[in-house]
């Protein structure tokens, strides 16, 4: 008995000093967030909702909000697809282990490097608009200027995190049980078929994770986006990130307390809800 | 026979397509590269006559050859010789990311070890609002961060920058897997032979959950490498910024230091990237596996 209490109070030891900073410098600043999103930022007045209601009829919010999903629901997709693709792919090549590092490689580029390659490639008078017209098949575009922004933003999330996002699928497909797989040939099951019905569900697991850091990693794209198109990128990739950035600069920050705490409770509601799909499919 | 060997190459040659489809991305990860490598070398009059339809928009398009007219070590002599300013900010980096680090390890990896190995009230719980704040953006966290930085007198000093990182849950999640994989029964039987907890946590947690911990921190180093959001926001002063900051700020007339500096800037992350890849793998593996 003496022992199990002692063991009970090691886990907390070894929690506290990680307990005590995230509470320091998360939880408790945000419950001032909290209390401040219901005040006049310079008078501090008891505001009611007021806040709430500036914020969610506030135009830069919602454009931002709106690119900000259509970003997500766009690239994750997009990008877990690709991944699985290029995976299951990588199991039959040769030289599995060089293709693989070249996908990881640039996760390692830093970013202001990778900020200057891209004003040289899609900038109007750059790279890519130069061979597109040697080729005749268009320019003239400026890419970052325009609606295209989008795409070159999404084309750069998919290009530095895709290496990350075939690791995970490589490791998920090598954790599913191979005998499995066999059974299922020699009852006669198709390439396709062991491919739906066998190795997809059993990759669950898997996607929740892999959803889950390709969801983290869709809101660092922002480096790329502010170094590449400044503060005030044109509106198509003009993401969440730009206007909390811009109110700070700006000292919005009762706008700001109340856009923060809207935000943590959708992703609070998100990750809830994504538990709970995976724990009943495990 | 004959279409036994018929099919034998038509795989052979599905093969190939397959993997020169799949070696594609090469070109997308080298020619960044190379570009970098040939500006760096490329002497100032040829840079500039070459990007400044770029950058002004006016003229005809960007003009690049692999070979440079006059290649020249000027820039690389005058950004290590010349440029004091580099050095301090490249010390910051290394710095900051140090001390992050050093501070992940301290903290986060015994925190992971807790939600692993013991069961406590409330842990569960406790363990979603970790995740939940491992995906918070920074920009949403930004106001907290900076209430909490000014009540401690924190602002425009790195401190601001390495305190809130330390604490970060990422590592946790990540080291939480590695751990998760040892086997009860392997710390159960520790314990019936006497190991006392802290005992165990060294000598069976670290060494087996060492996957999770060095991807941890090369995952870690490559992000706080990168630094932007944090010391743009809570540094004043030019002079405490990182490298990471440093190099946007280089105008396009000097371009030729702006590359010097970018292949500077890169290299620490490459080499922890071919250090640190078959655990950075590993540990990717363990976030994925279900505890």
């Amino acid at each position: 008995m003496k022992r199990k209490i002692g063991r009970k109070w090691s886990g907390a030891v070894f929690l506290a000093p990680s307990l005590f900073g995230v509470l320091l410098f998360v939880i408790l600043p945000f419950g001032d967030v909290v209390r401040r999103s219901f005040m006049t930022a310079v008078t501090k007045e008891a505001a009611g909702m007021k806040n709430y209601k500036i914020v969610f009829t506030n135009s830069a919010f919602l454009l931002a909000v709106k690119n900000t999903l259509k970003f997500t629901l766009v690239c994750i997709p997009l990008m877990v697809a690709l991944g699985l693709a290029i995976a299951l792919a990588m199991g039959s090549i040769r030289h599995m282990q060089a293709v693989k590092s070249l996908y990881l490689f640039p996760l390692a580029m830093p970013t202001a490097a990778v900020a200057v390659v891209w004003k040289m490639v899609f900038y109007e008078k750059g790279f890519l608009n130069k061979y597109l017209e040697q080729f005749g098949i268009g320019g003239g575009v400026d890419y970052i200027g325009s609606g295209a922004a989008f795409y070159v933003l999404a084309g750069t999330y998919i290009w530095k995190n895709l290496g990350y996002t075939i690791v995970l699928w490589l490791a998920g497909i090598m954790g599913v049980n191979g005998d499995m797989m066999e059974a299922a040939r020699v009852d006669g099951a198709g390439k396709m078929q062991r491919f739906w019905y066998v190795l997809l569900p059993n990759l669950k697991g898997s996607l929740y994770i892999i959803v889950v850091i390709s969801f983290l990693n869709s809101f660092k794209i922002y480096r790329e986006a502010y170094l590449v198109a400044g503060a005030y990128p044109h509106d198509s990739i003009y993401m969440l990130q730009h206007l909390f950035n811009n109110w700070f600069v700006n000292l919005d920050l009762d706008k700001m307390a109340a856009a923060a705490v809207v935000c943590t409770m959708f992703f609070l509601v998100f990750i809830l809800l994504l538990q709970g799909l995976w724990d009943r499919e495990a | 026979m004959n279409k036994k060997k018929m099919r034998r190459v038509r795989t052979g040659i599905r093969k190939m397509l397959l993997e020169a489809v799949l070696f594609f991305p090469v070109f997308l990860v080298c020619i960044p590269i190379l570009l970098i490598l040939t500006g760096g070398f490329m002497a100032r009059d040829e840079l500039r006559e070459g990007l400044s339809p770029v950058f002004t928009g006016m003229g005809n398009y960007i003009r690049w050859s692999l070979m440079p007219d006059y290649p020249t070590f000027e820039n690389y002599r005058k950004m290590l010789f010349e440029t004091p300013q580099f050095f301090v900010l490249f010390w910051n980096s290394v710095k900051m990311t140090g001390c992050i680090l050093a501070g992940q390890l301290l903290i986060g990896v015994p925190a992971a070890w807790a939600f692993a190995v013991y069961r406590f009230p409330m842990g569960k719980a406790l363990f979603t609002v970790y995740v939940v704040l491992m995906l918070l953006p920074f920009q949403v966290m930004m106001l907290s961060n900076y209430l909490v930085l000014d009540g401690l007198h924190l602002m425009n000093t790195q401190w601001a920058v390495i305190g809130p990182a330390v604490f970060s849950t990422f590592p946790v999640f990540i080291c939480y897997g590695g751990f998760k994989q040892i086997p009860a029964a392997m710390l159960e039987s520790a314990r019936i032979d006497g190991a006392g907890e802290v005992c165990v946590f060294f000598r069976i947690g670290l060494p087996l959950g060492r996957g999770g911990i060095l991807s941890a921190m090369t995952l870690g180093f490559l992000e706080y490498w990168n630094l932007m959001e944090q010391p743009l926001a809570f540094l004043e002063s030019k002079e405490l910024w990182p490298l990471s900051l440093y190099l946007p700020e280089i105008s396009w007339q000097q371009a030729g230091y702006a590359f010097a500096a970018s292949l500077i800037t890169l290299i620490p992350p490459v080499f922890v990237f071919l250090m640190g890849q078959e655990y950075l793998e590993q540990g990717i593996v363990y976030a994925g596996l279900k505890g």
